[in-house]
This record gives structure tokens, C-alpha cells and sequence, in this order.
């Protein structure tokens, strides 16, 4: 078995090892699964949701809302962090602001996205677009003020505009505290969807959570987390791929085996 | 033709680091300029370079004031400084990127062949030693043709060795197309092999200290008696730049 394939087993180990050792327990009569469904049922009912057709549908719309909210708040955290750590005046006239709307917990604008946005998509995306934003601007902004005088100063002798700097020194050098930030945001882009998701939809993975406990079926619930762990893991599995290439030219540590 | 007139630098903290200095350097000549830590040495390149500007008096480059980074004038600092994301090509082309492609590659293929580093284009920064790391920062400054060469302790971090090697190399690279170089050493055998004329800064803000022109033949022999002499003489000069108190003697107080 080739090295890729041997770390995904290893990866697997635990979660499988628990719910294994949950279904014995059930088999044994040692615990009951009225409240917590044992694998092989949250097996079955995900394959029965799959055969309906109704998780592909539930998978798309969630999918669809994060990669949307993705976009913008990397788009918008990576323009205002960009600007905010380059110039000293846009830093003084935004931070203050940005930080004092980052300590708001982002759920608290719920009722004012449904209000500016309505019920429907456009308030879900926004609401994940601003658990992105933050940790990119945030990162992105100071990486850039910690970028190494003497670099920018080899732009400087070779005369590079504004635009150069940024694109060509600056953000490269902050390449790989960025991508760290696109994985936080991403990760919290998951977690957003969730909340949005809980207000007012009609699909979705967070729509099959609320759903599965106003119909009292544990198994569903189970079954849309497993779904949401799946696919968080996977986007972040791409994206630390992505990182992996865009970094070939780090110098960087090799952990112990 | 290079000219430092009454130049001072006085940082925003109220540190005085250069005061009514004076230097002029013709077109291809390569002066060193040496001196005691702190005396200013590299304050002066900085100036020359356009990074910094001086509080008082001029720095310019044939009648035209340099007040910030210029074509005409490459630079090559203590570190490489390379962009460790860039391949060593694209770190050389770097200093051309306004060229046409073609022209770009072609230039910074031939520039890396006169480094030496023709086979290693493709390589990452961090798979370079250290003298070669140098070797492309140098290929970065020259690839532009720079009429005006500034080196800021190029070779410091390098051992011996290399160092040399890298010393007579460069002087190859300068005959190529002769450019203006004014290098800042703390290295006297270095300053004594590749320079036509040796400035000495005093330790404190002011006037240069003194000036030698070795009546050395090129190439230089770092063996020779005539070589070890005068680095003796240079040393001298040196020592006494460092201890002499500054008075109101004004520029050469020496010219050996």
C-alpha cells in the first residue's frame, strides 16, 4: 500500500474504532441507541437519502451557500487586508472598525441579514461570507506588516509600483500564513452554514439537522453531521493540498515520522 | 559621474549618521569604501542607492539629483535577499520585468551563465549555498546593465574561500560592461584587491577620513609583497582614522 492510502487508513482508525466499539456495545446490550444511533443505522439511512435523491439535493444547497459565502469573504478579507496592512492611513480609518464588528458574534446579525437581505439565500451566504471574512483579513493584515524591510526594499531598488509590491512581493511572503487563514475560514464557513441554515430554509444539510430532531429521527441527525464531517474534511483535504504546491519553496521543517 | 556633495543623514529619531560628506566617483572607477562599524558606511550606499534620502546636501548622478531608486543603478546587499518563491530565473528577472518575455529569459539566461549558475535556473533560493545565493543576487543587479554598481558587504557571510573566488569573479563580471562600482567592505584585502580607490570613514559623522589609490598592476596578487604591504599601509590608515579625534582637519587628511 502506497504512503497517501496508509495515512488515510491511520486517519481512520479512530472514527471507525468508536463507531465499531458503539455498535458491539449495542450488539452486547451494554447501551441502548435510542438517542445515539449506531453506525450501521446512520449507514442505512444516509444510503436510503442518497437513493431518494433528497442528500444529493440537501448536499448541493449547502455546498453551493459555503462556496459562495467562500468566495466573498475571501474576496473582500483579502482586498481589506491587503489595503489595511500596506497603508498605515486605510489601517487607522478601517481596523478600529472591523475589530470592534469582529467581536460581535456573528449570529447576533441574523435578524438584521433577514431584515436587509430577506429569507432566502442571499442572508445565508452573507452570514457565512462574514465568518470567512475575519480570519482572512485579520491574518492577511498583519502577515503583511510582518513581511521581511529587507525584501520590500529589494522591490523598492527595482522601483515596483504599489500594485507590484502587494501582488509581487507582499503577498507571496505571506503565502503561506494566507492559506492557514483560507483553511480557518473555511472551516468556519462550515460552521456558519449551519447557522444559516437553521433560519428559514428549505434544504441543506442544516435543514436535515433541524429537521431530523422535529421528526425525532436521531439517525438523520447523525447522518446530516457525518455528511457535514465528510465534506468539511474533504474541502479542507483540498485546499491543504493546494497549500502543499503553492509552498514547494518553503524551507521548512519536516516533522518526525 | 557620481557626486556626494555636503551630504548629511539625520534619522527621525534624532540619530545623526553621515555630516558634510563629500565624494565623487568617476564613471567606471571602483572605489571601496571602509571604515569602523557604525561610521556611516552603509548609510552612505543607501543614499547613493535612492532608498534613503540625505536631510542636507546632494547625491547625484551626472547633474541629476537622486532622490529615489534609480534604472541606472543596481544594488547588491549583505544578504541575497532573494524571494525564496521564485525560482533563481524569475528572482533574476525580476530586476527586467518590464521586457518582453523573450528578451527576459534571454537576458537573464545570459546573465546567469556569466554568474555561473546557468544549470541552476530552475532551482528554489533554498536549495543554493550560500556563496551561490550571492552569486544570483549579483546576476539580479547586473542583469539590468546598471551604469552604477553599489555592493554592501557583498561577501561578509561567506568563508574565505568563497570569498575570494567571488571577489575575482566579480571583477570579471565587471569588465563586461565596466560599470561605476562602489562597494562597502569592512574586509581591507578585499577592498585593496578589487578597488582603484580605497575610502576611509571616520567614526564619527564628518569629512572622509582619508583616501589611497594602490599603485597596484591588475590582476592583483593577494600574495604578492607589493599587495601585502600596502594592506599594511591601509591598516595603518585605518587605525589611525579610528583613534584620531575629529578636529576641524578637513578632507584628505591623508592621501597615501
Amino acid at each position: 500500500m502506497n504512503r497517501v492510502g496508509g495515512n488515510w487508513l491511520l486517519g481512520l482508525l479512530l472514527p471507525v474504532g468508536l463507531a465499531v466499539g458503539w455498535e458491539v456495545m449495542v450488539d452486547l446490550g451494554w447501551a441502548r441507541d435510542h438517542l445515539l444511533p449506531r453506525g450501521s443505522t446512520v449507514i442505512v439511512t444516509l444510503a436510503r437519502l442518497a437513493a431518494s435523491g433528497e442528500l444529493a439535493a440537501h448536499v448541493e444547497a449547502t455546498l453551493q451557500r459555503v462556496a459562495l459565502g467562500f468566495v466573498f469573504g475571501v474576496l473582500s478579507g483579502t482586498l481589506l487586508g491587503s489595503v489595511t496592512g500596506y497603508w498605515t492611513l486605510a489601517r487607522r480609518l478601517f481596523d478600529p472598525t472591523l475589530q470592534a464588528l469582529r467581536s460581535i458574534p456573528s449570529i447576533a446579525w441574523v435578524p438584521m441579514f433577514i431584515l436587509w437581505f430577506g429569507i432566502f439565500e442571499t442572508s445565508k451566504v452573507a452570514l457565512i461570507a462574514v465568518g470567512v471574512f475575519f480570519p482572512i483579513y485579520l491574518s492577511l493584515s498583519d502577515a503583511i506588516r510582518g513581511v521581511d524591510r529587507k525584501l520590500v526594499e529589494v522591490g523598492r531598488v527595482f522601483r515596483f509600483s504599489h500594485w507590484e509590491m502587494i501582488t509581487c512581493v507582499l503577498l507571496p511572503a505571506t503565502l503561506p500564513t494566507y492559506l492557514v487563514a483560507l483553511r480557518s475560514g473555511l472551516g468556519l464557513g462550515w460552521m456558519f452554514v449551519v447557522a444559516a441554515e437553521f433560519m428559514g430554509a428549505e434544504s441543506g444539510l442544516g435543514f436535515l439537522l433541524v429537521d431530523g430532531q422535529q421528526t425525532g429521527r436521531p439517525a438523520v441527525i447523525l447522518g446530516a453531521i457525518v455528511a457535514f464531517a465528510i465534506l468539511g474534511k474533504l474541502t479542507d483535504w483540498l485546499l491543504a493540498t493546494l497549500s502543499g504546491r503553492l509552498l514547494q519553496w518553503q524551507d521548512s521543517f519536516k516533522p518526525a515520522e | 559621474m557620481l557626486d556626494i556633495i555636503n551630504v548629511e543623514k539625520r534619522y527621525t529619531n534624532g540619530h545623526l549618521a553621515l555630516a558634510g560628506l563629500n565624494l565623487s566617483v568617476a564613471e567606471g572607477e571602483i572605489v571601496a569604501i571602509v571604515g569602523g562599524s557604525g561610521c556611516g558606511k552603509s548609510t552612505l550606499l543607501r543614499l547613493i542607492s535612492g532608498l534613503d534620502v540625505p536631510t542636507a546636501g546632494t547625491a547625484s548622478l551626472d547633474g541629476t539629483l537622486i532622490r529615489a531608486p534609480r534604472p541606472e543603478i543596481g544594488m547588491v546587499f549583505q544578504e541575497p535577499r532573494l524571494m525564496p518563491w521564485l525560482t533563481i530565473e524569475r528572482n533574476v528577472a525580476f530586476g527586467i520585468r518590464h521586457l518582453a518575455a523573450g528578451e527576459q529569459w534571454a537576458r537573464v539566461s545570459e546573465t546567469l551563465s556569466r554568474v555561473g549558475l546557468a544549470t541552476n535556473a530552475h532551482r528554489w533560493p533554498r536549495e543554493l549555498s550560500g556563496g551561490q545565493a550571492q552569486r544570483v543576487a549579483l546576476a539580479r543587479a547586473l542583469v539590468g546593465h546598471p551604469r552604477v554598481l553599489l555592493l554592501d558587504e557583498p561577501y561578509s557571510a561567506l568563508d574565505a574561500l568563497t570569498r575570494s573566488d567571488l571577489q575575482d569573479h566579480l571583477l570579471d563580471l565587471w569588465a563586461y560592461d565596466r560599470p561605476t562600482m562602489i562597494l562597502v567592505t569592512h574586509d581591507i584585502e578585499e577592498a585593496l584587491f578589487l578597488a582603484d580607490r580605497i575610502v576611509v570613514m571616520q567614526p564619527t559623522p564628518g569629512p572622509l577620513r582619508a583616501e589611497v589609490k594602490p599603485a597596484l598592476a591588475r590582476p592583483r596578487d593577494r600574495l604578492a609583497s607589493e599587495f601585502i604591504e600596502w594592506k599594511y599601509r591601509l591598516l595603518a590608515e585605518l587605525d589611525r582614522a579610528s583613534r584620531r579625534p575629529t578636529g576641524d582637519e578637513t578632507f584628505p587628511a591623508a592621501n597615501i
